[in-house]
C-alpha cells in the first residue's frame, strides 16, 4: 500500500460547543441547517455534515454555525469550503466542463425521445416510406 | 452498412465493461485533496500548545525560507509512524511547524516524549480552524511551504521513508 490512509481515530476532547448546539436565532439556524445539509462529510464520504456523527462533521457543523452567526451568506460559506476542498464538498454541483454532461445529457435524450416519438407516432406516410425501402 | 451496424451493441457492451472494469480494478483513491495548493497560506495565528514551544503565526512564513507544515495530533497512529522520518527531516535541517488538532498539553507532550519532537513550533488548533483554512481533510496530513508563504505541495497520510525524496525535492525546489 502505497498511499497510507490517515487516522480514523477519534481525539480525546469534547465536540465544540456549535456542533450539537443550535444557533439562538431561529432564522440563521434554519439557513445553517440547509447549508450543512448540502456539504459533504470529508471523512465519511456519503453523508453530510448534517447527518454525520463523525468528530470532524461536528467541527465542520461548527465552523458552518459561526459563519453563518457572523452574517455570511449560505453562498460565500459554501465558496469558502470549495476554494479549500474543491467541488467535491458542495452536493450542490457547479455547471461546469466537468458537469455539463450531467446537466446536459437529460435534455439531449428528451430531445431524442421526442425525435423517436415523432418518427413513430407522427406522419404515417413517412412511415409507409420507411416500410417500403 | 447493416453488416458493421449488427456489432455495434456488442461495441457498446464492450465500452461500458471496459469503463466499470477500470472503475472497478483502480486502487480506489479517497483522499479529499486540498485546493490550496499553489495559493498562499490563509492567515492564521495558533496559540502554544506545550509550554516552553512556541505557537504559529502564518504571518512569518513569508521569510525566504521553506517550511513543512504538519497537521497531527497525538492521538493520531499514522503521526507516531512518521515521527522518524520527521526526525531525519529536522536533521537536514528542515523548519517543521506542527498544528496539532483537537489536543491537550498533557498528551502532546507525552507524544513529544515518546515519539520525538521535531517541531520549531507547536499551535494549538483545538476546534480544527486552521485545518479547515488549510484545506485539509484528516491527520496526519503535511504542507510544503516555499519561501514567499506559499503552498506548493500537499502530502496525505503518514511520511514514509519512502515519502522523503518526494519531500525534500519540493523542500529544495523552493529554495531561494
Amino acid at each position: 500500500m502505497v498511499l497510507a490512509p490517515q487516522a480514523l481515530a477519534d481525539s480525546r476532547l469534547p465536540p465544540p460547543p456549535l456542533a450539537y448546539t443550535q444557533l439562538q436565532d431561529p432564522k440563521q439556524e434554519a439557513v445553517a441547517k440547509a447549508l450543512m445539509e448540502s456539504l459533504r462529510c470529508l471523512v465519511c464520504q456519503g453523508q453530510s455534515i448534517a447527518d454525520s456523527d463523525a468528530e470532524m462533521a461536528g467541527n465542520m457543523r461548527a465552523e458552518v454555525r459561526e459563519q453563518v452567526q457572523a452574517g455570511k451568506s449560505p453562498g460565500e460559506i459554501r465558496a469558502w469550503l470549495v476554494d479549500r476542498y474543491g467541488d467535491y464538498v458542495t452536493y450542490d454541483p457547479p455547471f461546469n466542463w466537468l458537469t455539463a454532461p450531467l446537466w446536459l445529457t437529460p435534455i439531449l435524450l428528451i430531445a431524442i425521445g421526442l425525435f423517436v416519438a415523432r418518427r413513430s407516432f407522427g406522419k404515417d406516410e413517412a412511415f409507409g416510406k420507411e416500410e417500403a425501402e | 452498412m447493416r453488416r458493421v451496424l449488427i456489432w455495434a451493441p456488442l461495441g457498446f457492451f464492450a465500452l461500458v465493461f471496459a469503463l466499470v472494469m477500470t472503475g472497478l480494478l483502480a486502487p480506489s483513491d479517497r483522499a479529499v485533496k486540498s485546493a490550496m495548493v499553489g495559493k498562499p497560506v490563509p492567515g492564521f495565528v495558533l496559540p502554544a500548545l506545550v509550554p516552553g514551544k512556541p505557537g504559529v503565526n502564518s504571518a512569518a512564513f513569508a521569510d525566504g525560507k521553506p517550511r513543512l507544515i504538519n497537521v497531527f495530533a497525538s492521538w493520531c497512529v499514522p503521526c507516531i509512524a512518521e515521527a522518524p522520518q520527521l526526525m531525519k527531516l529536522k536533521q537536514q535541517g528542515v523548519e517543521i511547524v506542527g498544528v496539532a488538532t483537537a489536543d491537550t498539553p498533557e498528551d502532546m507532550a507525552n507524544f513529544l516524549k515518546t515519539a520525538g519532537d521535531p517541531f520549531a513550533a507547536i499551535g494549538d488548533d483545538r476546534i480544527r480552524k486552521v485545518q479547515f483554512a488549510l484545506g485539509s481533510a484528516g491527520v496526519p496530513e503535511s504542507f510544503v511551504i516555499d519561501g514567499s508563504g506559499k503552498i506548493v505541495m500537499q502530502h496525505i497520510g503518514y511520511i514514509g521513508p519512502q515519502d522523503m525524496p518526494k519531500i525534500l525535492a519540493a523542500l529544495a525546489g523552493v529554495q531561494p
